[in-house]
């Protein structure tokens, strides 16, 4: 990879004073923890809306299609609408973890696990839609090219649709390697440091044995670095393919030729701003604002800027050119969508993607967090309206007059659109408490280069490691009573800084409470506590991160544990009981 | 300070010279009457290929009976040959200074998208990347002199420049809000005034950086760059649509000028790989490594996939859906020109692609020189192709009209490069990114 050396004039990617050890807390955390009741709740809500889109698919598919709001003219609205919607949504992790590292851009480490795992999940809802808009989707199985009974009857190659199978199919396959080749090293860290049995046994599972040998990583970065060549035109090819649905055809406002590249940059414009609604979110309940910092939204906003104005570059195009071409129904399918009974949709589509994302050419708010997440969500309704008005207002009216129709959707299209949202945050939100969100062992890699502290360090010209003073040394530098009479002291001292911030014990009216019930509290660590004078569970709920460390310090054993195990909040919950 | 070698110089007034003789032979050697036209078709068929020309022969005959209107088919035909042969020395012109020019406009859209970006690699390679914009002041006047020649009806490249013809096709009067000589004046004037505004004021703010004690041109220069690729994003389609598009009127795809730009950035790339291997092989970029030649190289490997994507995307769109007024396009391209159609395809994707895909490879400079000429070549083929058929049609051949426009600003181009290149230090002093750039490592 590039070299260590970064520019001054760069900003800092890991803010705070994070060295290794605190990368590796901070994205644990949320694993080993346990999920508060908003995430319950939420993933309750999730969860209901999925189950609701499983009926109205089994609706559909024992009824029939004719429970969609579908006619004879318009035979493809919310189906491929949502379809080309989710499959554009999953584009932008691939892109990330992809792109961005044959670029190599180096914020995308904080981001780039989340965005596959959003890619995943959104072609898996992407991938529903194929199947359940058939008439016959049992028979499903027949656009599979296989050797069969009626004489090898095989599938056409030339259907724009058996590729869309093949292409979802691949790039649904290849993220998941990707993004689990990446997770390896994570998954080591999360079992190197379960506790609980079970979590170890899992863990050990998924991580497939991983150990960080020299040889091991030199392969890893080999093969993300093929994986990431390979899956840059996968995800160019896949999003054409899907474009070529309607490209090939002979519809006016769908034949073409700027589809394929227009459909891409449309598919990282919805997914970076997917990325952006959810990572906004992620950083501030998994408390990563360090990692996924302000400049991380503002460089994905400038992303988002930019493909949607190669978006609006290619919708002028579309029209110029519909003018220039002097087709009358090309000329006609444009002026419908502008002023037909869908004119609101394409007002929407344009205002939401052509005029939203230029706000984001000012800084402020381009770095307004707030803001970046409305935009985002805004976004997303413009694309979900700009699938809806290609495909729904060019089949509506098209050559004969005759045949103009309406459309309007069902209860069971907007169910099954629920559905696959329920289904895609059911997802995301159990993957958000049993993954590593973040990729840690990429974050370590620039944390030197890039983090906040080492940067300082650099710019003091102080060394960016300094080995632990031993006691030998201290004694060495001086006399050892001496040394030892003010090592002593200075304990002494921090015992009564630390003792006067949580309160002293006084065993006349208080009584000792087994500290031992608190997890990850020993009988050893009891012990130790009860020396320096701490014996309740109202002293120790009162610790916050600064008593931590100043615990750390004295005890000098198992640093980083009590704040992981969260000894304050447990000791609160005990002392309540206990009143 | 880089010096011109004499050689060098001496070798692009060579071809210069040389250029100058072979487009003089182009423009002498056009038939002025459709007698001499149609004179010179039946000898040159004559000397080549005898075999195919009755068979050729045949089947036109076929179809002007079908038409039923023989007697006034015959001088039409002449008329037609006699302007596809006029074309022909124009066109030659044409391509080539169009060809050099894109060149020069691709590395712009380059370096504007480095600047941008923040790139840590490629600031000790912005003063070669300058040399070679630098073109698009002479290579864009050239361009404009060609249109406003054009519009002066001194040649029929643009055939909606013919009020005659205009006034019998309902088609192009359809477009002739769009298509009209003052306007398309107009536009051009405003594409290249502003490239070159913006090549000029970069241009101007990075040389004052070197100077300054701070980073403020540094930063204006990164917002001039953002700005200007907004401009390129939009001028560059419409030029492509007015300039290339335009010469088939009848004809229209909404991909052309993202095609068009692929084509220039493949082609700018790789010509600042090759200028900045030879200055490197002479000495004069100490600090550039292999791996910057090696990130060059990934991007004509890369770029040139994209520019596949691209060609593939448009013809097969058209060719899949087959509807009768876009499909004439590729119907010409394959019947006559069938070689240098998918020639260039091998040339511009299959070589590279098989050559350029090796890691090691990527950093062997006579590697990315041949890939880079090869490269070059299939670009140049593919505006040839873009343009050839609707000026010469059937007529065309790749001889002294064509090479002598390529020596010439060939030669104009490597004199005027070069002598950009001696008038500031080859490597910027005061880039905020340059030490990232020197210590680049791949």
């Amino acid at each position: 990879m590039a070299s260590h050396y970064e520019a001054p004039i760069r900003k800092p990617l890991v803010l705070g004073d994070k060295g290794y050890h605190e990368v590796s807390v901070d994205i644990a955390a949320p694993v080993e923890g346990r999920a508060n009741k908003q995430w319950w709740i939420v993933f309750s809500i999730a969860l209901v809306a999925f189950l609701w889109g499983v009926g109205c698919i089994i609706y559909t598919i024992s009824t029939g299609i004719g429970t969609w709001g579908l006619n004879r003219t318009v035979n493809w609205a919310w189906d491929i609408t949502n379809f080309v919607w989710w499959v554009g949504i999953g584009h932008a992790g691939t892109l990330i973890s992809a792109v961005l590292l044959l670029f190599r851009q180096k914020w995308r480490m904080a981001i780039n696990r989340s965005a596959e795992a959003m890619t995943i999940f959104s072609v898996i809802q992407a991938g529903l839609f194929p199947i359940i808009h058939m008439g016959r989707p049992w028979l499903a199985y027949w656009v599979v090219p296989i050797p069969n009974a009626y004489g090898s009857l095989w599938v056409n190659f030339n259907s724009p649709l058996l590729w869309d199978v093949f292409a979802i199919s691949t790039y649904l396959s290849v993220s998941l390697v990707f993004w689990w080749t990446g997770l390896l090293p994570d998954f080591a860290m999360i079992r190197d440091r379960a506790v609980k049995p079970f979590q170890k046994k899992i863990y050990s599972l998924v991580s497939f044995g991983w150990s960080g040998r020299a040889k091991d990583w030199q392969r890893f970065e080999e093969v993300s670095l093929v994986l990431a060549g390979l899956a840059t035109p996968l995800v160019l090819s896949v999003h054409t393919i899907v474009s070529f649905d309607f490209a090939t055809s002979v519809i006016p406002g769908w034949h073409t030729t700027i589809f394929p590249p227009y459909f891409v940059a449309g598919a990282i414009f919805s997914g970076f701003a997917m990325v952006q609604t959810l990572l906004i979110i992620m950083r501030k309940v998994c408390n990563l604002e360090a990692y996924i910092t302000v400049q991380h939204i503002e460089l994905m906003n400038i992303v988002i800027m930019i493909t949607g104005s190669i978006v609006g570059c290619a919708y002028i195009t579309e029209l110029v050119i519909a003018w220039y071409s002097g087709v009358e129904y090309e000329q006609y399918a444009f002026l419908n969508r502008a002023t037909g009974p869908y004119w609101w949709s394409y007002l929407l589509m344009m205002t939401c993607n052509v005029v939203s994302p230029q706000v984001m050419w000012f800084k402020k708010i381009r770095t307004s967090i707030l803001i970046s997440f409305i935009i985002s969500i805004v976004v997303n309704i413009g694309m979900w309206f700009e699938r809806f008005v290609i495909i729904v207002t060019s089949l509506h009216r098209d050559y004969l007059p005759s045949s103009w129709t309406m459309f309007s959707p069902s209860f069971v299209d907007i169910g099954i659109f629920i559905g696959t949202i329920g289904f895609f945050f059911v997802l995301f939100l159990l993957y958000s408490r049993t993954f590593p969100v973040i990729a840690q062992a990429e974050v370590k890699s620039i944390l030197k280069s890039s983090g906040e502290r080492y940067k300082k360090l650099r710019e003091a010209g102080k060394p960016l490691y300094e080995m632990p003073k031993t006691l030998a040394e201290i004694s060495a530098a001086g006399s050892v009573e001496e040394n030892s009479e003010r090592a002593a002291a200075s304990r002494e001292n921090q015992v009564n800084t630390l003792l006067d911030r949580l309160g002293t014990f006084d065993p006349i009216t208080d009584k000792a409470d087994d500290l031992k019930r608190i997890k990850g509290i020993g009988p050893q660590m009891e012990r130790a506590l009860n020396q320096l004078g701490i014996y309740t569970f109202a002293q120790v709920s009162r610790m916050t991160e600064e008593e931590y460390n100043m615990l750390d310090e004295i005890t000098g054993s198992f640093p980083g544990r009590a704040q992981r195990d969260d000894w304050a909040g447990q000791a609160q919950v005990l002392n309540a009981k206990k009143q | 300070m880089y010096t011109f070698s004499n050689r060098l110089k001496i070798g692009s007034l060579v071809l210069m010279a040389l250029g100058l003789l072979g487009m003089g032979i182009g423009f002498i050697s056009a038939p002025s009457t459709v007698e001499e036209a149609q004179a010179m078709v039946a000898t040159s068929h004559d000397d080549g290929h005898g075999g195919g020309h009755e068979a050729a022969d045949a089947s036109h005959g076929a179809a002007a009976d079908a038409h039923g209107e023989e007697a006034g088919h015959g001088t039409d035909h002449g008329e037609h040959l006699l302007h596809q042969l006029q074309n022909r020395p124009w066109s030659a012109v044409y391509i080539a200074a169009f060809f050099f020019f894109m060149l020069a406009l691709g590395v712009l859209a380059f370096y504007a998208i480095q600047r941008a970006a923040q790139a840590g690699w490629s600031p000790l390679l912005f003063r070669v990347m300058e040399g070679i914009t630098s073109y698009i002041v002479p290579g864009g006047i050239v361009i404009f002199v060609i249109l406003v020649l054009s519009v002066m009806h001194m040649n029929h490249l643009f055939v909606w420049m013919d009020a005659e013809t205009v006034a019998e096709d309902a088609l192009l009067q359809g477009k002739a809000g769009y298509l009209n000589p003052t306007f398309f004046l107009i536009r051009a004037a405003f594409f290249l005034g502003g490239w070159i505004a913006y090549r000029e004021i970069s241009r101007r703010l990075s040389l004052a950086q070197d100077k300054s004690d701070d980073n403020s041109n540094f930063i204006k220069n990164f917002k001039w760059s953002a700005g200007f690729l907004v401009f390129y994003l939009v001028t560059e389609s419409m030029m492509s649509w007015d300039w290339i598009m335009s010469l088939d009127p009848h004809w229209f795809s909404t991909l052309f000028g993202w095609y068009v730009f692929a084509s220039m950035f493949v082609s700018g790339i790789t010509t600042i790989a090759l200028v900045t291997i030879y200055l490197k092989s002479r000495g004069y970029l100490p600090d550039v490594n292999n791996s910057h030649i090696h990130d060059l190289a990934k991007f004509m490997f890369g770029i040139s996939i994209f520019w596949t994507y691209l060609w593939f995307g448009q013809f097969m769109l058209i060719w899949y859906a087959n509807i009768p007024e876009e499909v004439t396009y590729f119907v010409t391209r394959i019947e006559d020109f069938k070689l240098p159609f998918f020639g260039m395809v091998v040339m511009n994707f299959i070589f590279p692609l098989l050559v350029l895909m090796n890691s090691d490879y990527k950093r062997v400079n006579w590697f990315v020189v041949m890939t880079g000429i090869v490269v070059l070549v299939g670009h140049y083929l593919d505006v040839y192709i873009m343009i050839t058929p609707a000026t010469v049609g059937d007529q065309w051949y790749i001889g002294i009209p064509e090479i002598g426009a390529v020596l010439f600003f060939a030669g104009a181009f490597i004199f005027w490069v070069f002598r950009a290149l001696t008038k500031a230090p080859l490597q910027p002093e005061r880039n905020p990114f340059l030490e990232e750039s020197r210590q680049f490592h791949y």
